[in-house]
């Protein structure tokens, strides 16, 4: 067990490896319950979401969720979300346990739009089932239809006799569900799906997992790849960066920015030997030191050692040789297009 | 669990000693707590190493962990069949996940090592400590 922002976490059950596997060709069920919840609610939540959010909220239809990111006023990352619309007046926000409380500030100091803002974490237990056999487990304990719902699609419904916020949302490439609801029926809620999926090879997963199965899938981790030094064109999120939808924090730097081009970028890479690249390695680009792996792991699935790191934008191109240093070598790496692993439609 | 006929190391490793050459290892513990081991860099033959120096690296998915040798010598064999099936270190670390083989040049080293009993204490003392 570790310490995960206040939460007692174990990083494997069964081993990380065949945790991962198991998420890949079968199930894995993941209790994230350390992830924050924050409400905002109101005629104007909308606004409020749309001033500290650099993604367009306003272009989600109700029962759809979005990636997005909580600002700061020079485009930096508060945070990484999940922003879902509930009702025109009524958004839930899935947040990064360690910066719950720091993202609850941070949207209420910029609450001028009268909403109510609730940091609504305690009243949330999340749990993640993930992989090609995940529908197929928990359309067993609700008579919602499961496979109507689309990516990024979520409802609301009865599951296990439970109600829960039913999203088909997750972080780790896969097709799979995020449930969301309250905290005393989660014992059984966890021993009952983990009950169901056995026989299907479903498998608790720890944070080692999910870990590598988001690294595979080539998404960020919150003070790893993102941070509040880092923008979204840096860290290859222009996707969820809409300049267009209107004024928010950090727009004015970030269309800045976009303009003049950016300085660094974040890649993925590949080991071209054995070698493992770890978390903080530094990164050798034409024989200088450009930076820091931001995530580095074996890839169970893939078997291969990969990572994530900033180089130079004009260096940045899938293909380009690079190193890693490792203990006392330098261990040769090569840019590689992200995601890493894309899971077969 | 962990035989009689080895000493072991505060850092998890183990030696067994026939004539004047020691072979080593990992501990279970020391597998257990790492989880998959996925890479292990051990020594060329020939290089020396003093007791408790570092002669060679252990990976797992999550973690690296120098190995340290528990006494001193020259290494005069190594186990190459670990670079291709590290995992052996997972399923046998006291037998076929053996890692050097070293010409003891000071036995009388061995003398400060625990034996199986004293290291069994010693374990189930970390366990008390990670639970608490």
């Amino acid at each position: 067990m570790v310490n995960f922002g206040g939460w007692d976490m174990p990083v494997e059950y069964s081993g990380i490896i065949s945790e991962h596997l198991a998420a890949r060709t079968a199930a894995g069920l993941f209790d994230v319950s350390h992830m924050g919840e924050i409400e905002i609610r109101g005629p104007r939540a909308l606004d409020l979401v749309q001033t500290v959010t650099c993604n367009n909220a306003a272009k989600l239809a109700i029962g759809q969720a979005q990636y997005s990111g909580l600002m700061t006023s020079q485009g930096t990352f508060v945070d990484d979300l999940l922003v879902h619309k509930v009702s025109d007046t009524h958004y839930f926000l899935c947040v990064n346990a360690s910066n719950q409380d720091k993202d609850f500030e941070h949207i209420r100091s910029h609450n001028k739009f009268g909403a109510e803002v609730e940091n609504a974490g305690a009243r949330y237990t999340q749990l993640a089932i993930q992989g090609p056999k995940a529908l197929g487990i928990l359309q067993r304990f609700t008579n919602v239809p499961l496979d109507p719902i689309k990516y990024y699609r979520f409802t609301f419904g009865k599951m296990n006799g439970v109600d829960c916020l039913i999203a088909r949302t997750g972080y780790t490439g896969e097709d799979g569900f995020e449930i969301y609801f309250s905290p005393e029926h989660s014992e059984k809620m966890w021993f009952d799906l983990f009950e169901a999926g056995k026989p299907d090879g479903l498998l608790p997963c720890g944070l080692g997992a999910r870990n590598t199965l988001r690294l595979e899938a080539g998404m960020c981790l919150y003070g790893h790849e993102i941070d509040d030094t880092t923008t979204t064109w840096e860290a290859n999120l222009g996707w969820i960066c809409k300049l267009d939808k209107g004024d928010f924090l950090g727009r004015d730097l970030l269309a800045r920015q976009k303009e003049r081009g950016v300085e660094r970028l974040l890649v993925g890479f590949e080991m071209q030997e054995r070698l493992i690249a770890r978390d903080g390695c530094p990164v050798f680009v034409a024989g200088r030191e450009a930076g820091r792996v931001t995530s580095g792991s074996p890839a169970p699935f893939l078997k291969k050692n990969i990572g994530m790191a900033y180089v130079p934008a004009s260096m940045s191109a899938p293909g380009t040789p690079i190193h890693v240093a490792i203990r006392n070598n330098q261990a040769a790496a090569r840019i590689v297009e992200t995601p890493f692993y894309k899971r077969p439609k | 669990m962990y035989p009689s006929d080895f000493r072991y190391t505060k850092e998890h490793e183990w030696i067994k000693v026939t004539g004047d050459t020691g072979t080593v290892g990992i501990t279970d513990y020391a597998q257990h707590e790492l989880g998959d081991v996925v890479f292990v860099e051990l020594p060329k033959v020939g290089a020396k190493f003093n007791a408790s120096q570092s002669f060679g690296t252990v990976e797992s998915v999550k973690a690296v962990s120098e190995i340290y040798s528990p006494a001193s010598g020259d290494v005069v064999e190594t186990n190459t069949a670990l670079a291709d099936a590290p995992e052996t270190i997972n399923k046998d670390p006291h037998g076929a996940a053996w890692m050097i083989k070293i010409r003891l040049t000071n036995p009388k080293e061995l003398s400060n090592l625990m034996d199986a009993a004293a290291y069994q204490a010693y374990i189930v003392e970390k366990e008390k400590e990670a639970s608490a």
